[in-house]
């Protein structure tokens, strides 16, 4: 049984390009506008060069019981296409044919009520996702066991700790029963355990024969669980194809953005206020040689260069695995008296790192610049780097490690 | 590198059972009137309503010392207030009632509208994270605060009906028309926070307006004055503000002294009907993009 889910056919949406960090105008800039044009219908005709297409064309079909991971950088049109099919937004052009009941599990707490209690944030919350009061009462209980918290069903919503919160939402949305599951980013919550347990969650629903679409960062997680996959690019499909094979495509993509000219990235983050720019990320080994290429176990530096200097600028850089999961993070507001911070103002930061502690293998550095308390530049993927085989705390690393990680430690054995 | 990410144990309550043919939505750009007026729509999502609702209702009082009471401490603060200023120091008329219970039998009412467009205004920009992240219609945001608002009418009603009998009044047969004229006051609050939520989600500066002009409004509507003191044919006129006619109806309804102002009713009544429209209309032709902007 091969039934059409998803059917999409030249769908594009586009938005109005507006002042950057003003999504909504003024009631004068509205009055003035009308003012001028008192005959205009409405707002100003669009032109053409206004608009910005967040996807366009996409022509694809599902099939139910597909599982899709939907992958690609920041500003793909991936949630985009999301919206659109959970009926959040319309498209501007074309049609999405959605056949079946959709559902959509949220951000974390998306739909809590903090005042509320755990109870009663149960039945809100299965009420915004779409079910039936009296689904949820013939559920509450496996949704209960299921967040692990019986114990604390009638405690305001705000006294959870955020791993509770996790649960309880993970747990309504887990038992929501639709044909179609739209999943945007929600699965890197909670501890190992529970992220195991969402992870053998979605595994089932996905077995069950349900149509699931996904999006992630985590290419890790849409690896294991998705048998498609799709790259968007700039809001066009750059590749569909089983998910191995698009998962290359999107590391030949990120490759491909990392050696280009920064300046010309198109998906940087949306909220940063652009003041100043990242322009350029290297990592040196401290031997010298070839920026990118670093030895495990040595020093290393990792340098970011901006377009303006302003002041008291922070930097947080993360270092991310082939696989899209995060190794660790380089924080400059997590001060330290290491720390030196020079008294000219300049467009460079640096971050030294005393003995680079990964196993080899490719990693790409994702980067944050903030000053005068706002994010200003963002950058996925800013620099792609090779950890080549070294000695740490003067030992070799195993061939076959695992994990991205290596530390400097002394063993003490019998004889 | 991956240990976490193996194959997990499979389900063992097995395939789901055949669902009845599901039927397939297609979703396009939109033009004109479309979801508001589409009873199916709200049907469908009837349960929403009434969760978002009780939402409403149960966190309005939830942490605050006073709890339901502040549902009859407003008008009560604001009927000490107004006797003691427009009754005794300004010595306003007050068709020979007294002034207290002249102004509480108004404010009640008043109270119920003037929150419901305080709050109501509000609701989709308040409510930003479930209007970006999830599809329902984006009606019940302002009308779930305005259902609300009748557990707070019903609560301020039966303490100025205590008070009424208190003082030695009886109302007459006129009270059977309280549901008529809540039904008004009702109707022009959701026509009126229906559009300003709307333009809300595209202008904040609604946040900024709506509390000025609650207070002007209260100055049009015979609050602290009878419209008696209005000269025709401005008092007939001045009903069709929706609150002209609920105000003085429940005055005569619930005191039971006065004449029946049928005309203000009548007025308001009809004046109710096209704010509710108005207002639904603008709400129904800007949904599509709430999310966008919100």
């Amino acid at each position: 049984m091969t039934d059409v889910a998803i059917e999409t056919s030249q769908l594009g949406k586009s938005y109005t390009l507006g002042v950057k960090g003003a999504g909504y105008g003024t009631l004068r800039e509205a009055i003035v506008e009308k003012a001028q044009r008192p005959f205009g219908r409405g707002r100003r005709e669009k032109k053409s060069s206004d608009l910005l297409w967040a996807l366009k064309d996409l022509s694809l079909t599902i099939h139910s019981g597909e599982v899709v991971g939907l992958i690609g950088h920041n500003g793909a049109g991936k949630s985009t296409l999301l919206k659109i099919l959970s009926r959040i937004t319309e498209p501007s052009t074309g049609y999405a044919d959605v056949t079946g009941r959709v559902g959509s599990l949220l951000e974390v707490g998306t739909g809590f009520h903090p005042e509320l209690t755990g109870r009663e944030n149960i039945f809100l919350n299965g009420a915004i996702l779409g079910m039936r009061r009296a689904e949820i009462r013939t559920r509450f209980d496996e949704i209960v066991e299921f967040a692990e918290m019986e114990r604390f069903l009638d405690t305001p919503v705000k006294r959870y700790s955020s791993g509770m919160s996790v649960r309880l939402a993970f747990a309504v949305a887990a038992h929501l029963e639709p044909e179609i599951l739209l999943v945007d980013e929600v699965l890197a919550v909670g501890d190992a355990s529970f992220q195991r347990k969402s992870l053998g969650k979605m595994n089932e629903v996905a077995k069950e024969g349900r149509t699931v679409v996904f999006v992630s960062h985590n290419l890790a997680i849409i690896q294991a669980l998705c048998t498609r996959g799709i790259l968007l690019e700039r809001g066009e499909v750059k590749a569909d194809a089983p998910i191995l094979e698009a998962i290359d495509s999107y590391l030949r993509t990120l490759e491909s953005a990392a050696s280009d000219d920064l300046l010309e990235r198109t998906d940087r983050d949306s909220r940063g206020y652009d003041e100043t720019l990242v322009r350029r990320l290297e990592i040196h080994d401290a031997s010298g040689g070839h920026p990118n290429v670093v030895v495990a176990g040595r020093p290393a530096t990792i340098a970011v260069d901006v377009t303006e200097p302003l002041p008291t600028m922070e930097c947080q850089l993360t270092i991310v695995n082939s696989l899209g999961q995060p190794v660790c993070t380089f924080d400059s507001e997590m001060n330290a008296p290491v720390d030196v911070r020079e008294n000219e103002p300049g467009t460079r930061l640096e971050c030294r790192i005393e003995s680079l502690p990964l196993l080899p293998g490719r990693y790409r550095i994702d980067v944050i610049v903030k000053a005068k308390r706002h994010i200003q530049d963002g950058l996925q993927a800013a620099a792609l780097f090779d950890v080549e085989p070294g000695t740490v705390g003067d030992r070799p690393m195993a061939a076959e490690a695992e994990g991205d990680v290596v530390l400097a430690h002394s063993w003490r054995l019998p004889a | 590198m991956v240990s976490t990410m193996e194959t997990l144990a499979p389900d063992e309550r097995g395939p789901a059972a055949p669902a009845p043919q599901p039927e397939t939505l297609r979703l396009q750009p939109t033009r004109g009137f479309s979801r508001v007026l589409a009873p199916r729509e709200l049907w469908r999502y009837r349960d929403l309503a009434g969760q978002i609702a009780l939402r409403d209702i149960t966190v309005r009082y939830r942490q605050t010392a006073l709890g339901g009471a502040w549902a009859v401490l407003q008008p009560i603060g604001f009927m000490v207030v107004f006797s003691l200023i427009f009754g005794n120091v300004a010595g306003l008329s007050s068709n020979g009632l007294p002034y207290p219970l002249f102004s509480l039998a108004a404010l009640v009412p008043w109270t119920f509208f003037s929150t419901a467009l305080l709050l109501g205004s509000d609701s989709l920009v308040s409510n930003s994270a479930l209007v970006s992240k999830i599809y329902f219609p984006r009606i019940f945001m302002p009308a779930g605060v305005i259902v609300a608002g009748f557990v707070d009418l019903a609560i301020s009603f039966v303490i100025l009906m205590i008070i009424v009998f208190a003082w030695g009044f009886v109302p007459s047969v006129a009270i059977l028309t309280v549901p008529l004229l809540v039904v008004i006051a009702a109707a022009a609050a959701l026509g009126t926070t229906a559009a300003l939520s709307a333009i809300n989600v595209r202008y904040r500066d609604v946040r900024y307006v709506v509390p000025f002009a609650i207070q002007m409004w209260l100055f049009i509507t015979p609050v602290v004055y009878p419209s008696s003191q209005i000269d025709e044919p401005w008092r007939t006129l001045s009903a069709i503000n929706p609150m002209v006619g609920v105000v003085e109806g429940f005055r005569w309804a619930t005191l039971g002294t006065g004449n029946a102002p049928w005309d203000l009713i009548g007025i308001s009544a009809l004046a109710a009907v096209v704010f509710l429209f108005a207002g639904l209309a603008y709400f129904d032709r800007t949904e599509r993009a709430f999310a966008d902007f919100v």
